[in-house]
């Protein structure tokens, strides 16, 4: 019994502490963004890995989800004669939930693991003890442009899903449902537009694409975090790329909910 | 210019250094040699501040290391290069990227000027053909030839070097201590090389000191120290003479 507490003592106390350092490498790293125009070419470098590598993978990831949630929630409203509402129930789920949800997923899987890998693999082969004993920052060297990086590309990559998710529903109303593409597509602008704030933009495309971006702040600074933390060889970048994974889904979840909380509450 | 007094460190239960106390010269060049796990390493990175002393006083010429603030620290880096054993070469750059690091990134100097420095520093150390290759392209010894560049670059007046031959062929091994030497000669650099390669620390060392359980057993000028009596001194030598000839003890 002891022992139990004990262990849920120190699980607690790592939570508290990898917490802590995640938080305070955000601020030295948002104090390094002066540097930005300098680590440019690093910073464009790392724009083609975070947003037009997972390119690929978003585009089948939404268009496929956009032709489920047709078929799944077509089918059900055609039984009550409601199936003209798929295209509203499409166009507002996925910019408001599912394309900032789907991309931040899918960017953890495939580049938070990397950014946790690529600089764990860096920490125990002494790369970053290098920069530091020739002062130079890690925070700025290699964590601000990651940051920057999917804080512009998580935005762009969940407008490109939500796109291609309504392009996926159109296809299966289309085939399925025998709904009229234009007539599909008006329904999207329609329900859309019916709350439009800021700058003319609809509320539920801006709110989605806010979200995306913290999403991207977060699998970039939790990456980060875990790889320049990892140690004890190969074993300890597995850890930290495992590690970094797991804190972003669940962060990404719990972050996503009071965001949503925040918006349209 | 570079003193440790009473250094102590440990991690977790073991405990590596028991009251180290060291001094080097300006200029010289300081082998220190011992069995691995006397914390010959950790010593180095004690120097340049990336782990920090449970007890005792380490200075680097008036500024004293273990207790110094970031800011501090970083100035205190800025004087000291440090030759990793891994090489520690930035992957995704180039050789001339890496040698450059230090100047594009604490000088404002022109673009063509930065290339100059760049060729120049390569061709102290042999390398000026790998200049467009990646680190993954070079052998062992190569890359510590390009990160010796790199420390060269950062103009430093002392240059930590842990285990710079290890790993290395022993052709390979005299090119690295007769460029220990020169970059000794020709920038007056003060030096610590952390080595187990007795030919390199006779061919580079003004000192030497044997660091054994933590301490610093027997230290001496490189000459008398080949010859010394010291019997724990005396058996890690002879124990590297007969490994050297093949002899298992």
């Amino acid at each position: 019994m002891i022992r139990f507490f004990q262990f849920l003592g120190r699980t607690l106390e790592d939570s508290v502490q990898g917490a802590g350092k995640t938080l305070a490498l955000l601020g030295s790293t948002t104090l390094q963004m002066r540097h930005a125009w300098k680590r440019r070419r690093f910073i464009l470098d790392q724009l083609y890995t975070c947003g037009i590598r997972p390119l690929p993978v978003v585009l089948v990831v939404a268009l496929f989800t956009g032709m489920i949630l047709a078929l799944q929630t077509g089918i059900e409203l055609d039984r009550f004669g409601a199936k003209d509402r798929i295209a509203a129930i499409i166009g507002l789920g996925l910019c408001r939930e599912m394309g900032p949800f789907m991309t931040a997923l899918i960017l953890t899987a495939s580049v938070g693991s990397g950014i946790a890998a690529e600089l764990g693999t860096m920490k125990v082969s002494e790369e970053i003890d290098a920069l530091e004993t020739m002062s130079i920052r890690p925070e700025s060297f290699l964590v601000m442009p990651r940051l920057v990086a999917m804080a512009i590309a998580t935005p762009l990559l969940t407008f490109v899903t939500d796109l291609v998710g309504i392009l996926g529903g159109c296809l299966v109303s289309a085939t399925r449902l025998r709904i009229a593409p234009e007539q599909y597509l008006k329904n999207v602008v329609n329900s859309l537009a019916e709350v439009l704030t800021w700058g003319g933009l609809p509320k539920d495309l801006y709110c989605g694409l806010a979200k995306a971006f913290v999403f991207g702040v977060i699998i970039a600074v939790v990456g980060s975090a875990a790889g320049l933390s990892a140690s004890g060889g190969a074993i300890g970048v597995g850890r930290a790329t495992r590690s970094s994974v797991i804190q972003s889904f669940v962060l990404i979840i719990v972050v996503g909910y009071y965001l949503t909380s925040f918006f349209y509450t | 210019m570079i003193r440790l007094i009473g250094v102590h460190k440990g991690f977790g239960t073991k405990q590596v250094l028991r009251g180290l106390d060291l001094e080097v010269r300006r200029g010289e060049t300081f082998v220190i040699l011992g069995p691995s796990g006397t914390g010959k390493s950790c010593m180095l990175k004690l120097l340049v501040g990336l782990l920090r002393a449970e007890q005792g006083e380490i200075w680097v010429g008036r500024q004293r290391v273990d207790d110094a603030r970031p800011r501090e620290l970083w100035e205190i880096r800025g004087r000291i290069g440090y030759l990793f054993q891994s090489s520690a070469l930035i992957n995704w750059l180039s050789v001339a990227e890496n040698v450059a690091l230090p100047l594009t990134e604490h000088t404002r100097l022109a673009p063509h000027e930065i290339d100059r420095r760049v060729d120049e520093y390569l061709g102290k150390v042999h390398m000026l053909q790998s200049k467009y290759q990646m680190p993954g392209e070079l052998s062992g010894g190569q890359k510590r030839r390009v990160a010796l560049a790199r420390v060269l670059a950062g103009t430093p007046s002392i240059i930590l070097y842990d285990e710079p031959t290890a790993g290395l062929d022993p052709i390979m091994t005299q090119n690295i201590a007769a460029l220990i030497r020169s970059v000794q000669r020709e920038f007056g650099v003060t030096s610590i090389l952390v080595t187990h390669d007795l030919p390199c620390a006779w061919e580079a060392g003004d000192r030497v000191a044997f660091v054994d359980g933590g301490r610093v057993v027997h230290s001496d000028l490189t000459e008398r120290f080949r010859h010394t009596d010291h019997p724990t001194v005396r058996h890690f030598l002879d124990g590297g003479r007969a490994a050297s000839h093949g002899v298992t003890r």
